[in-house]
């Protein structure tokens, strides 16, 4: 389609910002309904008790209350558990999970009971009155404690913590790593991450009684997958076409409104027996507790190489902590990291294990990068202490191990095939806008000076793989959905556009770069697209938003159907001009006749004449509207180069990062100011995760850091300007050549800067810091090292 | 129930509360003004950042009745005739918001910081954030934003 580039790869200014702005955007919890009454819910304070009663009566007879229910009053209201659709293995076990808990609590926070009032403020007080008997019981947190025989059992009835082991295994790994010269051995623990998107969640359940249709508002990033998730599992005799679904401005979500949640059922049940609009607003604590967490997981590493170190095996056995139940994807997040722990590189030999525990703790699931996090902070890590092993600087490591510049799907060890990679490309270019050689011989005279501020660079060279993305691949992990998604193309007579696409933003600007792409193709105005989304009402069809599929799947599927809307176009532009369709050019959406270019039709000119159907070509059905499914042949794999620059106070442990660039590579680019956004936003969760979060339990299962004023969300004041740049290596799995950037900066920033970390003090003696690398745990790290004995672990 | 009287982005107000009643709510569910935003109860975030006397305060810690009396200013009067704040403007020009579920707070709380120093520094402007928290963008656009409402040169290089 030959179409003039006016807008995608400009920095178009987003069509989202003016409601924003102005305070009259829609979020949750400015949505309200005649007659709308609210729910508070009662959590159990212990991370594992049975419930001997819950006595609901005194707070029954509380002013405005409506009803108060315990989990037992509302088990009838359920076909099943709350969804896990990602079921790994065969013999994977997987727990029964109610929305309220009936007879056992086994995390803190877990749901016993609702109240049902007229006000907010009612149904709180109401709920203090909820009147529970817990029978505390044995209590486990951590994973590879829960998996030693006599730990407590977090599920007596699957008579075991694990809930799967899942294996990939290729090339001969037990001779590689017999026979290597050399062999790292590595072991991380990646802390529990709490994702705290800014808006908590929140939803509102609307019924039509008399037609028995619910609608469920609800700050989620998946409207689509909500709807027939709920429908088919777990609310009881609610058909999936009485249920609409609609996400309002959502904010933010980082995977954590990536889920079905109790609440979201609760509230559907409390609407039906009431014959009311009921809401729910999370406050902040309650969504440390109920809010799906991220990571926590353990990795053991090896790389098996060469003396000179060319990489030859790969080995990674992870214990990862689903918590107390499986969410929706919660045993899944380890395999989107399990394929991509040789990164960039390509070794002989492939070992992957996961061990998935159940634990007395929030369940995890999907948390910004997702599995690729893990799997990147484990490779780019080991290839440091690699690098440290055979004396090589880290960069020329890593340049002798890149695999070579590809363009077409090329086969790589864990068995996927990679999309298009110039790895060396991008690390170049870091290099030289950090001034690497610079910094190396700026830390060395300090090292010569044994100076209290040492300099560390740290390099991340990571891959990820994005695009969710093949359904058949999917099936065969198991995966119970498919990856498809749906976009909707409709030219209205008056020459506006209206898209309609099945992915669900919530920050990512989508409005901006569907407009952009569409506005391309059709020769349109940008005003003049309008993008609808988040209402199963109105996009019936979708997969929704995460793992940074939304472009590479939904973007692409807009460019299809833009494609079909052409097509048909080109026919009613021939008929109408009484030539064939060969002898139509077609350029930024205008069709003119070859050689009498004064003789055209524009799209929206035609889009009148298929509305008024006048003068159509025989079996040409009236109306300019198009809709493309796509289901992607692969993956996409965005990678990228990213150096952290730190200064290390050798003295008191602080750390400081002085710069930090990254160079990233998500293919084919919509909105280069939209790309940069997110790498700015990624980056700085991965800072976070290197420097600052931790969730922290006790041994009784409290969760220590359960708000903002002990869990360290950084503010700006913590950070530096980042510096930006990238490369281009257009995507062979898609016509557009896009691969996603929603997660890279999330998934590189760990290793960059832990190893920038490591770097600085690895002279004294330093090989490891656990995350997040506080100030307390360098210097403790290296009084061990210097053998001054206070220093305890780190 | 207390009555409470205030005057917000110009305008008098009045609704009876329960004491306890913070101001957010009141601005929200009683005179119907839901462009401030609620993010943790605690004060920690700064979603609620709102100005009272030109000044910006939380409006999660602050009670409404507090407020009686007072001028306030949420993000819905920052826009005159039609015009967007030179604020605005520039968190649009910038890029500095994503989700937009911290912007309205973090306009307020930079709107009070511009009045106290016109001609901040980056590091004064990140400074003058830390009580506002964004998960989106990394804050590099919304400092730049600000920087550039105030007419000040970014630090940033890409």
């Amino acid at each position: 389609m030959a179409t003039a580039q006016r807008y995608v790869g400009g920095g178009v200014l987003r069509k989202e910002d003016p409601e924003l702005l102005t305070g009259q955007a829609h979020f949750i919890d400015d949505i309200t309904a005649p007659g709308m009454a609210w729910m508070f819910v009662v959590r159990s304070p212990f991370a594992h008790a049975k419930i001997r009663s819950v006595e609901t009566s005194s707070a029954g007879a509380m002013p405005g209350v409506i009803a108060v229910w315990s989990g037992k009053d509302l088990a009838d209201e359920w076909q099943g558990s709350l969804p896990c659709a990602w079921p790994v293995t065969e013999d994977i076990q997987m727990p029964t999970h109610w929305p309220v808990a009936q007879d056992e609590v086994r995390h803190q926070g877990e749901a016993v009971a609702v109240v049902v009032a007229e006000t907010r403020a009612q149904a709180k007080d109401a709920a203090e009155a909820v009147s529970v008997d817990y029978d505390p019981m044995p209590v486990v947190t951590d994973a590879e404690q829960a998996l030693k025989s006599g730990a407590p059992l977090v599920h007596a009835d699957l008579d075991t913590n694990r809930s799967y082991t899942w294996t990939l295994s290729a090339g001969e790994v037990d001779k590689v790593f017999a026979e290597a010269p050399v062999v790292v051995k590595e072991r991380y623990y990646h802390p529990r991450l709490i994702p705290n998107a800014i808006e908590p969640r929140g939803a509102m359940a609307v019924p039509s009684p008399a037609q028995g249709e619910f609608t469920l508002y609800s700050a989620t990033q998946i409207p689509h997958i909500l709807k027939t998730a709920l429908t088919a599992f777990t609310i009881a005799n609610l058909p999936e076409s009485k249920l609409r679904v609609i996400a309002p401005d959502v904010g933010g979500g980082f995977g954590s409104k990536l889920n079905v949640y109790a609440e979201e059922a609760v509230l559907l049940a409390a609407a039906r027996r009431t014959g009311r609009p009921i809401k729910w607003i999370e406050e902040r604590m309650e969504n440390y507790l109920s809010t799906i967490q991220g990571r926590d997981v353990y990795q053991d590493v090896e790389l098996a190489a060469s003396d000179d170190g060319k990489l030859l095996g790969v080995r990674a056995h992870l214990v990862a902590d689903m918590g107390a139940y499986l969410q929706l994807v919660t045993p899944g997040i380890p395999l989107l990291g399990a394929f991509l722990y040789h990164g960039v590189y390509q070794p002989l030999a492939y070992d992957f294990a996961c061990t998935g525990v159940f634990t007395n703790k929030t369940p995890t699931d999907a948390y910004r990068g997702a599995g690729r996090p893990e799997a990147t902070y484990a490779i780019e890590r080991a290839m440091d202490a690699l690098a440290r092993r055979v004396g090589k600087d880290p960069a020329a490591l890593r340049r002798m191990n890149f695999m070579a510049p590809f363009t077409e799907p090329t086969d790589v060890i864990s068995g996927l095939k990679y999309d298009s990679g110039d790895y060396a490309k991008q690390l170049d270019r870091a290099l030289e806008i950090s001034e690497y050689e610079q910094l190396r011989k700026e830390q060395q005279a300090r090292r010569d000076a044994g100076d209290v501020r040492q300099l560390g660079i740290g390099l991340s060279t990571y891959i990820e793989m994005c695009g969710l993305a093949p359904s058949q691949v999917l099936a065969a992990l198991r995966y119970v959905a498919g990856g498809w998604d749906a976009a909707t193309i409709r030219c209205l007579p008056t020459g506006a556009v209206v898209v309609v696409t099945g992915t669900s933003p919530h920050g990512q600007g989508h409005v901006t770069s569907w407009a952009q792409i569409v506005a391309d193709a059709l020769g349109v105005s940008m005003d003049d697209v309008d993008v609808l989304h988040g209402d199963t009402a109105v996009s019936p069809l979708g997969m929704d938003t995460y793992g940074s599929r939304s472009l590479a799947v939904g973007g692409v599927a807009l460019h299809f159907a833009a494609k079909k809307i052409v097509e048909k176009a080109r026919t009613i532009a021939a008929h109408e001009l009484e030539v064939s369709e060969d002898d139509l050019a077609y350029e930024a959406g205008t069709f003119s006749v070859k050689g009498a270019p004064d003789r055209a039709r524009t799209i929206p000119q035609i889009a009148f004449s298929a509305w008024t159907a006048h003068n159509l070509p025989p079996d040409t059905e009236p109306g300019l509207e198009a809709t493309h499914v796509y289901d992607p042949g692969n993956f996409t794999f965005p990678a990228g180069a990213h150096v952290c620059v730190v200064e290390v106070d050798t003295e008191t442990g602080e750390v400081s990062i002085e710069k930090y660039v990254a160079v990233d590579d998500c293919g084919t680019v919509i909105n280069p100011m939209i790309v940069e956004g997110q790498v700015h936003g990624g980056i700085t969760q991965g800072i976070a995760e290197a420097l600052f979060e931790e969730g922290v339990y006790d041994d009784d299962g409290n969760l220590l850091t359960s708000s903002m004023t002990n869990y360290l969300v950084p503010s700006a004041a913590e950070l530096p300007m980042y510096e930006l740049d990238r490369t281009v290596t257009p995507s062979s799995t898609n016509p557009m050549g896009v691969k996603g950037i929603g997660e890279a900066g999330t998934i590189a920033a760990p290793p960059a800067v832990v190893n920038a970390v490591i770097d600085a003090v690895s002279h004294l003696g330093v090989t490891h810091i656990e995350k997040p690398v506080t100030p307390e745990r360098v210097w403790r790290a290296i009084r061990q090292a210097r053998g001054d004995g206070k220093g305890g672990a780190a | 129930m207390t009555r409470v009287q205030v005057t917000v982005n110009g305008v008098e107000r009045e609704a009876d509360v329960e004491p306890r009643t913070l101001l957010v709510y009141f601005l929200r569910e009683s005179l119907g003004l839901t462009g401030t935003n609620v993010g943790c109860d605690t004060s920690s975030c700064g979603a609620c950042t709102v100005l009272i006397g030109g000044e910006s305060v939380k409006s999660c810690t602050v009670l409404a009745a507090q407020a009686d009396g007072r001028e306030i200013t949420t993000i819905e009067g920052m826009a005159r005739d039609g015009e967007m704040h030179p604020l605005q403007e520039a968190f649009h020009r910038n890029h500095g918001l994503q989700c937009g579920y911290c912007t309205p707070g973090m306009i307020m709380a930079a709107a009070s910081y511009l009045k106290e120093n016109p001609s901040p520094t980056e590091e004064e402007v990140r400074m003058a954030l830390e009580g506002n928290l964004c998960r989106c963008t990394g804050y590099q656009n919304i400092v730049t934003s600000i920087l550039d409402a105030a007419g000040q040169p970014s630090g940033a290089r890409a």
